[in-house]
């Protein structure tokens, strides 16, 4: 019986074959899942969702053209409550684009704004089509812009698996995908694309990180943009893509094969090769709102679709705007939550992406009327989705609409979050404010006021991200500078909390520039030192400038790219920070899984220990601007003849004075070394792993002014490594 | 123009050649993925595809290179001969060029 079985040739479906023919074009009944287009043998198989349409016509277009060559109107029996599905026969997945109209009422009073006029594009289309050259402007007065379009998806990934790093071990590095290799001086192939990306790898893995994360690259319309730099003149475009247009499909103009229609195997293979080199890769997604904008942006797809399902309408139907750019996507409802799980998942599996940023995250909390939940389903859902288990899940936890969630966004034991009040006092910390070192310890080591139960690896630490000032702009502009952003420096944050080293800009004095580049080196130390996950912003550790832009979010400019001329004019900071990054990965004590108690459960000393001027004497006083911590850990749990304490210790100054510190004494065998000094001259300001000098005075370390210090305890016999 | 695709197999040598001519798209690619499968049946050591006489290439016709790589094996070479530029630039930004071996027809 078994083995007829496995005989036995195996059966297609009987039925795949058309029941009848629509605008020339032969078709079926269709399948209601999985919704969008799919392949099914012999055609493509087609599901849209509207719960309020009337009606439903399957548009198809030959590739670019702005006529359709047929239009298919759902037969009422191809509807299955809110679905419509249709199997349409004989197609050539190459050379046709699809889209919609929907017909229904249109009262926006009551939120339902049909209008089959329109043509619509696919919530779960995987291409869109005419968009494949960057800054291109389409023809806004086509019919159909945004053209869905279907991959084909074949895409050998030679046994490629996530990597699923733990996230204490993580470093992750935030990027542009375009603005990292479109600078000339990049010297790759294809600049500004996936394929350049992919050549800098080398570049990453010798920086030490292991985690990109990639700013949207969800397809959206940079072009968007109308305005103009007053300043130049030059054409403004929405160079972040923080407004997508079609959240399955991959950036086109972010592939050099994009013209091809080849986006998504170019990004595929980027994944592929980053996972080879032992590089994750974040996405960063935009599920806070849509490219459409309020009642008088344009209809793309959701609006058309059905407008009352998928945005919050006020009572009077207009738009909320939680997201501060015209709309917010009504995340919680039960169809739109499906939408955004089927989109993460799709991404998972089949770009192999393994972890997500998600952009105004608090939105996600929010009810249909706006009011924050307590326990918002998608948030849950998200947390606990079978395909999405191994991904890392991060939290942007406020949102423009007043909503601050840092700490309290709901985790589920599976959330992180960018930590803004991380990012806060380090920031202040740094410019000498008064009132920071308590908070600032409570940082350090991981937040366990915020995350107490979650551990270190909820809290995303940063001081710099793609919003707002880079680090060498925070310590040269005392106030933003987006002229060029043609808002009459209205945009961006005013709350900084940058100094500028006495004088504002560019400078040539000596002082100031060296007094900059040290609190550069302060602000990454402590960074890289700090309990949690690290984020670097790219190009901070090469000296980057926006030139006092702290919203750059449509400057599609060299002066805004990763200018690849200072990896050889900032060596000296870039080797410190790969210097700083391997200290982080040879020390498990920086990277801890749960929070530090200030207990001495094993050892020689607590898990963590505090200190000031004198040893064990932290002064926690407002007035204080200086503090010394130690990290310890025994794994051994304290044989005296294991020999693999665990030890570092670190103190930053942000005094405008230098003071001697008193230093712990050390148990017999370990002795100081010192493994990285802001004050110091290049090379000396940081030592790799193993070559760390010992401290002449093991009792008594003078600490400059504005200068931060790591010691790494260890035998006195120098293991060079 | 009208795809068209000849086999011809040297068995001592396990080679295996297919000259290719004309538009190789989603039409045709699936007469082409039918010689591979054919090919498929004996050891092959040496895919040999002549492409200096296709006129098109689409994204479908580069995913018949996938299928020859998963259908022969690891232990197969595949050589592409004669290579328009932009096909070849193409498959070197997809990866595409990790399953196969470029040659000028020169060096054949």
């Amino acid at each position: 019986m078994s083995e007829q079985a496995v005989q036995a040739p195996a059966l297609d479906r009987i039925d795949d074959y058309p029941t009848q023919v629509i605008a020339g074009l032969s078709v079926r009944m269709g399948r209601p899942m999985p919704f969008g287009a799919t392949r099914v043998p012999g055609g493509v198989n087609f599901s849209v969702y509207s719960n309020r349409a009337s009606a439903m016509t399957l548009v198809l277009f030959r590739l670019g053209e702005q006529e359709p060559f047929a239009e298919l109107p759902f037969p009422p029996e191809f509807r299955i409550g809110g679905v419509f599905a249709m199997t349409v026969f004989g197609l050539d997945v190459e050379a046709f684009e699809y889209g919609y109209r929907a017909a229904g009422p249109a009262t926006p009073e009551v939120g339902d704004r049909f209008n089959p006029e329109r043509v619509l594009s696919d919530p779960y289309a995987r291409m869109i089509g005419g968009r494949a050259e960057w800054a291109v402007q389409p023809d806004y007065f086509n019919p159909y812009v945004y053209r869905s379009r279907l991959p084909l998806e074949d895409f050998d990934w030679e046994g490629d698996r996530p990597l699923r790093t733990p996230l204490r071990d993580m470093v992750i590095y935030e990027v542009h995908v375009r603005g990292f290799t479109r600078h000339p001086s990049s010297g790759v192939d294809a600049p500004g694309t996936y394929a350049g990306l992919l050549q800098k790898i080398p570049y990453l893995v010798e920086l030490g990180v292991n985690c990109v994360e990639l700013m949207p690259v969800f397809e959206f319309d940079e072009c968007e943009n109308v305005g103009v730099d007053p300043t130049t003149g030059r054409r403004l475009l929405n160079y972040w893509g923080y407004s997508t247009v079609g959240f399955f499909a991959p950036k086109a103009s972010y592939a050099a094969t994009g013209r091809y229609g080849m986006q998504v195997d170019e990004l595929k293979n980027l994944v592929k090769h980053l996972h080879r080199a032992g590089i994750e890769v974040v996405l960063d997604v935009v599920f806070n709102h849509t490219a459409e904008g309020n009642e008088l942006g344009p209809t793309i797809s959701f609006r058309g679709l059905d407008n009352r399902t998928y945005y919050m309408l006020t009572p009077e139907g207009y738009y909320y705007n939680f997201s501060g750019a015209g709309n917010t996507v009504n995340c919680n409802d039960p169809v739109v939550r499906g939408f955004v799980l089927d989109c993460l998942r799709y991404w998972a599996a089949d770009f192999h992406i393994d972890g997500f940023r998600f952009d105004l995250a608090a939105i996600l909390d929010r009810a249909p009327d706006g009011t924050p939940l307590a326990n918002p389903p998608l948030v849950e859902s998200l947390a606990h989705d079978p395909v999405l288990r191994d991904c890392t899940l991060i939290a942007e936890a406020w949102d423009a609409g007043g909503l601050y969630q840092v700490g309290r966004f709901p985790g589920y034991f599976r959330w992180s979050e960018w930590n803004g009040r991380y990012r806060d006092v380090l920031r202040r910390h740094l410019k000498g404010d008064l009132d920071t070192v308590g908070e600032l310890a409570t940082r350090l080591v991981g937040s366990p006021d915020l995350y107490g139960a979650r551990g270190p690896g909820a809290s995303v630490n940063f001081v710099t991200a793609h919003d707002g000032f880079t680090l060498r702009d925070l310590f040269s502009y005392d106030g933003k500078h987006n002229e060029a952003n043609g808002e009459g420096n209205r945009d961006g944050d005013d709350n900084n909390n940058s100094w500028n080293c006495g004088v504002e800009g560019p400078t040539d004095q000596p002082d100031v520039l060296a007094l900059r580049a040290r609190q550069q080196r302060n602000a990454l130390l402590l960074l890289l030192c700090s309990s949690g996950v690290p984020m670097l912003l790219a190009g901070d550790e090469v000296g980057r400038s926006q030139h006092g832009n702290n919203n750059a979010y449509c400057q599609d400019a060299a002066d805004n790219w990763f200018d690849w001329s200072l990896v050889e004019r900032n060596a000296h900071l870039l080797r410190f920070v790969r210097a700083a990054i391997a200290l982080r990965r040879v020390h498990p004590v920086l990277r801890r899984r749960e929070h530090p108690t200030g207990r001495q459960d094993r050892g020689f000393f607590p898990d963590v220990s505090w200190h000031g001027v004198r040893a064990w004497q932290p002064d926690w006083s407002g007035g204080s601007r200086l503090l010394a911590m130690m990290f310890y850990d025994r794994p051994d749990g304290g044989d005296p003849a294991g020999g693999d304490d665990d030890c570092v210790y670190l103190v930053t100054n942000a005094h405008w004075e230098g003071h001697p510190v008193e230093l712990p004494a050390l148990p017999p065998g370990l002795a100081w070394h010192r493994a990285a000094d802001t004050a110091a001259p290049a090379p000396a300001d940081a030592y790799w792993p193993g070559s760390e000098p010992l401290l002449e005075d093991q009792r008594a370390l003078p600490v400059a002014p504005r200068s931060t210090v790591v010691l790494v305890a260890r035998p006195p016999q120098p293991e060079i490594s | 123009m009208a795809f068209q695709a000849r086999m011809y197999t040297d068995s001592e040598t396990a080679t295996v050649t297919i000259r290719l001519v004309g538009d190789l798209d989603s039409g045709s690619a699936g007469r082409l993925n039918e010689l591979i499968a054919e090919a498929s049946r004996e050891p092959v050591r040496r895919l040999v595809l002549l492409m200096d006489r296709l006129s098109y290439l689409s994204s479908a016709g580069l995913r018949c290179l996938v299928y020859a790589h998963q259908k022969l094996g690891p232990g197969t070479d595949i050589v592409l001969v004669g290579t328009r530029a932009e096909v070849a630039d193409t498959i070197r930004l997809t990866g595409l060029d990790h399953s196969v071996i470029m040659q000028d027809p020169a060096d054949v």
